[in-house]
């Protein structure tokens, strides 16, 4: 099963309840996902070309100032960090490949959720409930969100198999479905140089939009040439750095459906989880159409 | 305006109680006898919120109105009763369907009537995906268009489409019988366009009026079985 939710503001007014109604549309997801959780955030993006890092150690008690000042003996200059329950949001004034490579050197007991100038990734396991009070997501603010509630099926329960996977700056991938072909596709992405951490098949499909988007695609071309690549069941959910992006597969068993009002466009697996949006009864609403991309976002 | 024979409604508030409750109450129900002096009383369902499952598995003559979207098997396995449904319905209402009537006044999701036995199931807007998908004995009318794989293996039955069909409508279909107004994107293995003849005029024209339709059958088209796969030879008997 598993349950995906979305939720993009058109109207700048709502940004600050942005978490009190996305909250609410995940947690009506529990019952298609209830082993896992997680979520890709956009707020208020890092300032300059400071990069937002959110970081996740296994402990709840990690001190994380550690983690500051090697960064700012080793980027100079002053990095910032705030922690929400087991993870910590970065902000680190240096390239994104040499941030990487220091933390596998020096911190390796530290996981990379997202990197980018807004999204902040978080995912953990336990009930969709449970993980949305610990990152206490109500009072979360920002344009847009997606999240998952996983029932896993395709590897073990982890926070590392959780969703969404991050496939880029600003980028994140949320999976309803399962996908046949990839063993060998992690192997071939392998050889290109995309590093994967577990055996989750929708880790696949995030590498492989990784792999597709630093060859030059552009998002839509991407998830077009999944269509031909990935064999399998999908609806895809991608977040964007102002927008996101839907996807299902041409046979279309996985189930997805749209909301558009003038204040936003909402997406989710069940009606269910939109029955709370605020004017949702006057809404547009529509399944999206097999092997169709659907996008909005800020800027077009 | 109520007829004075008819008593007035129960009303259920999903709101305040659950799915569970309602289907147990409408289970408790028992057909009254031929010589009862009134009908069962029908029944209301409010603020649904697209909840799966309501109305599921009635075996008594009801009408049970439902006010809202509902979510996945709304009016599932129905027996005599009639269920209008205003507003959208998600994946698989009316499946599994015996007899009784279900009266959508929306949208219908994928799986729209699947494996129905019997009984009729109209659609007012669109039905998503695989409506009628292995449908046995079921009447469907979609006033609005089908998705894709509409009528994949269907067996018996027929189904009207007053708009337009998916691709590969009709895949594998047995002996059930496909009415399509509009354009078909393309007919799915072994469906073929058939002849009209007088006796499918006939019996489109009885269902459209059912459904309170008035378009001229000779604005259809049929479609159905070529008969062609493996499953239609002899000699592939013994393989099974």
């Amino acid at each position: 099963m598993c349950g995906i939710v979305g939720l993009f503001l058109k109207n700048p007014v709502l940004e600050p309840q942005l978490g009190h109604h996305f909250s609410r549309m995940l947690a009506c997801m529990s019952s298609r996902g209830p082993d896992s959780a997680g979520f890709a955030i956009y707020g208020h993006p890092a300032a300059g070309n400071a990069l937002k890092l959110t970081l996740q150690h296994s402990s709840e008690e990690h001190d994380w100032s550690v983690l500051k000042q090697a960064f700012d003996k080793r980027f100079g200059g002053a990095s910032h960090f705030r922690v929400i329950s087991s993870h910590a949001v970065f902000t680190v004034s240096a390239p994104e490949a040499e941030i990487r490579a220091f933390l596998e050197q020096a911190h390796p007991d530290v996981n990379v959720m997202s990197v980018g100038q807004s999204i902040e990734i978080m995912k953990e396991v336990g009930t969709p409930e449970a993980v949305l009070t610990r990152f206490d997501v109500a009072h979360m603010s920002g344009s847009h969100a997606i999240g998952h509630t996983r029932m896993a099926t395709e590897s073990a329960v982890t926070t590392e198999g959780s969703h969404p996977f991050s496939t880029g700056l600003d980028l994140c991938l949320v999976h309803n479905g399962s996908l046949s072909n990839h063993n060998r596709l992690r192997t071939r992405l392998r050889r290109e140089g995309i590093t994967f951490r577990t055996d989750n098949d929708s880790e696949v499909a995030a590498g492989y939009l990784t792999s597709r988007l630093r060859k030059g695609d552009t998002l839509a071309d991407a998830l077009r040439h999944a269509l031909d690549d990935l064999d399998g069941f999908f609806t895809f959910t991608v977040g964007t750095r102002d927008g996101f992006a839907v996807l299902r597969d041409r046979v279309a068993c996985k189930p997805a459906i749209l909301a558009e009002t003038a204040d936003y466009v909402a997406m989710a697996s069940e009606y269910r989880a939109l029955a709370d949006l605020p004017g949702i009864a006057d809404a547009k609403l529509w399944e999206p159409e097999p092997a169709t991309v659907y996008s909005w976002s800020r800027t077009s | 305006m109520n007829d004075p024979a008819t008593p007035a409604a129960h009303v259920v508030d999903l709101a305040t109680s659950t799915v569970r409750e309602l289907n147990h109450a409408l289970h408790q129900l028992t057909t009254p006898a031929a010589d009862a002096p009134a009908p069962l009383a029908p029944w209301r369902i409010v603020a649904p919120r697209g909840a799966h499952a309501v109305a599921c598995g009635l075996k008594v003559p009801v009408t049970v109105e439902i006010d809202g979207p509902t979510g996945y098997y709304c009016a599932g396995m129905n027996q005599l009763a009639t269920v209008i449904a205003h507003g959208n319905t998600g994946t698989g209402v009316a499946e599994n369907m015996m007899s009784g009537l279900v009266h959508v006044k929306g949208n219908a999701s994928q799986s729209a009537g699947a494996t129905g036995h019997g009984g009729l199931l109209i659609i007012d807007g669109d039905a998503g995906a695989r409506c009628g998908i292995s449908m046995k004995g079921i009447e469907i009318v979609v006033k609005g268009s089908v998705g894709h794989m509409s009528a994949f293996m269907a067996q018996a039955g027929t189904l009207v489409v007053c708009g337009d069909a998916g691709a590969a409508l009709g895949d594998s279909i047995y002996e059930a019988k496909l009415f399509v107004r509009g354009q078909v994107a393309d007919l799915g293995a072994d469906c073929i366009e058939k002849e009209m003849r007088p006796e499918h005029h006939a019996a489109l024209a009885a269902l459209l009026a059912r459904a309170g339709l008035t378009y001229a059958t000779t604005e259809f088209r049929r479609y159905g079985s070529a008969r062609q796969l493996y499953t239609f030879k002899v000699d592939n008997v013994s393989n099974y």
